[in-house]
């Protein structure tokens, strides 16, 4: 489904990319992990089209497409969703017309109808319900005053209408209490299917916990340095990621 | 890096869509300035012999007057001597007239403008007062608001038929001798509303007036005066397009209200002058004094401007607040795009008990315009008890364009609560881009967020015509993204 090959970025002068390999199929759940800097942010970015960042080399393709020449709104079309790590505010615009209008231009680039106020307020109603979330954001702006969590959550939500074929999520764990995290996770779960994809970008092994990813996947100054499965997590939280880094500075003096 | 301040950019490419010209002949006076001038304008418009004495005493009082330098806007000196003073379709009459008795073509003008005047196209619940350069050309319902007493009609008409009531409001609010556009307007003004809602009556309809400057190098001189007795209602709305020209045009107007005691008056402005082009070449110079005086106690008067046009604008809708309980509000979304230049705001003076004030106002800037935000809160050793709450927001869409606030503050009397709050907001190459990656446009997540950033002042619109403010919002901003 999606596939990036030895993908180089910058922002200004700043090389933050410098040759991230990485292939997602249909029905996986891969996690990327990393320390803080590695460029987590900045791959979910450059995938989902943001033009602050400048791709030097190397390719991306959706279902075979080449994603770069995409704008961002025609990913969004195409069905790759992100779940941003800050959650920008809109202020004086309600999330749910907020989420209407996405929901609209979604469908109607996949020739669907657009969805009138009674249907969509069912879909809206059914996915709170499932992330337990609290009615009354609804009718906010969008994340304008929303807690961290909420947010967060938020995002989720967004996911869940918008059922995307591609979501990544940016840290969506960050900042949740054990409940909030345990009604993303259910409402990720909720999601998994045979014909999506779901990349999560997480620091912590409590998220994987509930939600079981088929890889993991390192990162460390713009690359992806380690994959496995979930046991990999399982020693990252336990040695943090000097180990690696000894690793690869092993493996970089054997280089030269 | 194209991080939105390009497409911001590139978001100005709009057309003016009312810069047609009406093909009409027109008779007009010759341009220049003098007591002759008056006497002609005055003669024309057969007004009593006070108004003449009036608009005498304003020209001399401002002949010793200098234009006034310290609004946070730039422009050519006006030539005074240049402008012409009176302009009108050539075979105007004074005085109701039926539709058949009006030039089609003047008809075809306001159908194009969305303002059809004829019996079955009218807006509902919407009376209107149509100006076309010095004269009013056309007033609507007038019957049925008589049956109710309200008087609305023309200001020249408002001169000969309603003398006392002229005689008795006119300048009482803001005398010629206010500053040097209010008495080049007293001078020479031509035509505008009148309205007189009686004791107890709430005007069941909307009352609009439509102006419109088409005749080459003509200044527009409105005036406009409402009155709301004891107890009544009313909620007016004016309305302004210009032909697109490579010159500046002078438009220098004096509104007045009057509220007694519960009394309440909603003024709502859609000021859509031509804004010039986009390299700043000509558009409407639009110098404006409008005041209401709260006269009466718990009486209440609500300014709400839409500015998307003119070159500049220069104005300030202000309450005086004298009456016990009396409320005072505005709320204003100004844009300026291009080249325009807003210098714009208000002024709440608490004189009596318990006086209240409100002020909402947003600026959106765009290309390479300028927005100024002047507001004066005033509050009197009498108004004991007096509150007001300000807030002043500023949205930069781009680099090149700018945001002022100018807050004046000053409170007399110990007792007075006053809060004020200001942001100034980039529109986010981030929220742009959270949009997009949500599905939608450039185009739709700007108006999005400006439509979002402008609710709170566009709400206080008559339905009637929010929806057609929220369109003209897109559409003077449009092209300046994507
Ligand atoms: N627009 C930008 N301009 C300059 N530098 C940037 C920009 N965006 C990111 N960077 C830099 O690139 C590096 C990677 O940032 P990124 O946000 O992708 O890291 P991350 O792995 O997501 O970190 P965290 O775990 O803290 O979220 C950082 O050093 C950051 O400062
Ligand atoms: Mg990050």
């Amino acid at each position: 489904m999606l596939e990036i090959r030895n993908l180089h970025a910058k922002a200004g002068d700043k090389s933050i990319l410098r040759g991230v390999n990485l292939k997602v199929c249909a029905g996986e759940v891969h996690a990327i992990m990393g320390p803080n800097g590695s460029g987590k942010s900045t791959l979910a970015q450059v995938i989902a089209g943001r033009d602050l960042y400048e791709v030097t080399e190397g390719e991306v393709l959706f279902e075979g497409k080449n994603l770069l020449e995409l704008s961002p709104e025609e990913r969004a079309r195409e069905g790759i969703f992100l779940a941003f790590q800050y959650p920008v505010e809109i202020p004086g615009v309600s999330n749910l017309y907020f989420l209407r209008t996405a929901l609209n231009a979604v469908r109607k680039h996949r020739g669907l109808e657009e969805l009138d106020v009674v249907d969509f307020m069912e879909l809206v109603k059914q996915r709170v319900k499932l992330l337990g979330m609290n009615e009354a954001l609804l009718e906010r702006p969008v994340n304008e005053g929303f807690s961290g969590g909420e947010k967060k959550r938020n995002e989720i939500l967004q996911m869940a209408v918008l059922e995307p074929r591609l979501a990544i999520l940016d840290e969506t764990d960050s900042g949740l209490d054990i409940d909030a995290l345990k009604a993303v996770a259910a409402g990720i779960n909720a999601m998994r299917s045979p014909e999506r994809a779901i990349v999560v970008v997480t620091h912590y092994q409590r998220l994987l916990e509930y939600v079981e990813p088929d890889f993991v996947h390192v990162m460390a100054e713009g690359r992806i340095v380690r994959s496995g499965d979930k046991e990999l997590a399982r020693e990252l939280e336990r040695q943090g990621y000097s180990w690696l880094e000894e690793e690869e500075a092993l493996a970089g003096e054997s280089r030269t | 890096m194209a991080t939105g301040i390009q497409e911001i950019q590139a978001w100005t490419e709009q057309e003016y869509k009312y810069g047609f010209e009406t093909p009409i002949e027109t008779e007009a006076l010759p341009p220049g300035l003098n007591e002759d001038v008056i006497r002609e304008i005055s003669r024309r418009k057969r007004e009593p012999e006070f108004l003449l004495e009036w608009r005498l005493k304003a020209y001399r009082h401002w002949l010793t007057m200098e234009e006034p330098r310290w609004a946070n806007v730039k422009y050519p000196p006006i030539d005074y001597q240049s402008i012409v003073y009176f302009a009108a379709p050539k075979g105007w009459k004074k005085g109701p007239k039926s539709l058949d008795e009006i030039d089609p073509e003047l008809l075809r003008t306001y159908q194009k403008l969305g303002i059809p005047l004829d019996e079955q196209e009218r807006l509902a619940g919407v009376a209107v007062d149509a100006v076309f350069d010095s004269v009013s050309v056309a007033t609507t319902l007038q019957e049925q608001l008589s049956k109710l007493g309200i008087i609305f009609c023309s200001f020249s008409e408002a001169a000969e038929k309603y003398p006392e009531l002229v005689e008795r409001y006119l300048g009482s609010v803001v005398p010629y001798t206010d500053n040097f556009f209010a008495a080049l307007n007293s001078a020479v003004f031509s035509d505008g509303s009148f309205c007189y809602v009686p004791k107890g009556v709430r005007c069941p309809v909307e009352l609009s007036t439509y102006f419109r400057i088409n005749a080459r190098n003509t200044g527009q001189f409105e005036r406009t005066l409402i009155i709301a007795d004891e107890g009544a209602y009313v909620s007016y709305l004016e309305g302004c397009t210009a032909p697109i020209r490579d010159s500046n045009q002078l438009h220098a107007a004096v509104v007045e209200l009057v509220a007694h005691d519960y009394a309440t008056i909603k003024y709502s402005t859609v000021q859509n002058w031509y804004p010039g082009d986009r390299q700043g070449r000509g558009g409407i110079y639009n110098f404006v004094t409008k005041r209401g005086k709260c006269l009466g106690k718990y009486s209440k008067i609500s300014w709400t401007q839409l500015e998307t046009g003119s070159a500049i604008t220069w104005k300030y809708p202000s309450c005086l607040l004298i009456g016990e309980g009396s409320v005072g509000e505005f709320y204003s979304v100004a844009v300026t795009n291009n080249y325009q230049q807003a210098d714009t705001g208000t002024k709440m003076i608490h004189i009596g008990r318990n006086t209240r004030s409100t002020i909402v106002s947003k600026g959106i800037s765009a290309g390479h315009g300028q927005n100024s935000y002047r507001g004066m809160v005033k509050i009197l050793k009498s108004a004991e008890g007096a509150r007001n709450f300000s807030q002043c927001d500023s949205m930069l869409l781009g680099n090149q364009c700018g945001a002022h606030t100018f807050p004046y503050l000053e409170v007399k009397n110990p007792t007075a609560r006053v809060e004020h709050e200001a942001s100034v907001s980039r529109i986010g190459e981030e929220q742009i881009f959270y949009c997009r990656q949500r599905g939608l446009s450039t185009e739709d997540a700007v108006s999005m967020i400006v439509s979002g950033f402008t609710r709170q002042v566009l709400q206080e619109l008559p339905m009637e015509f929010a929806v057609e403010a929220q369109r003209l919002l897109s559409v003077s901003l449009e092209g300046s993204v994507g």
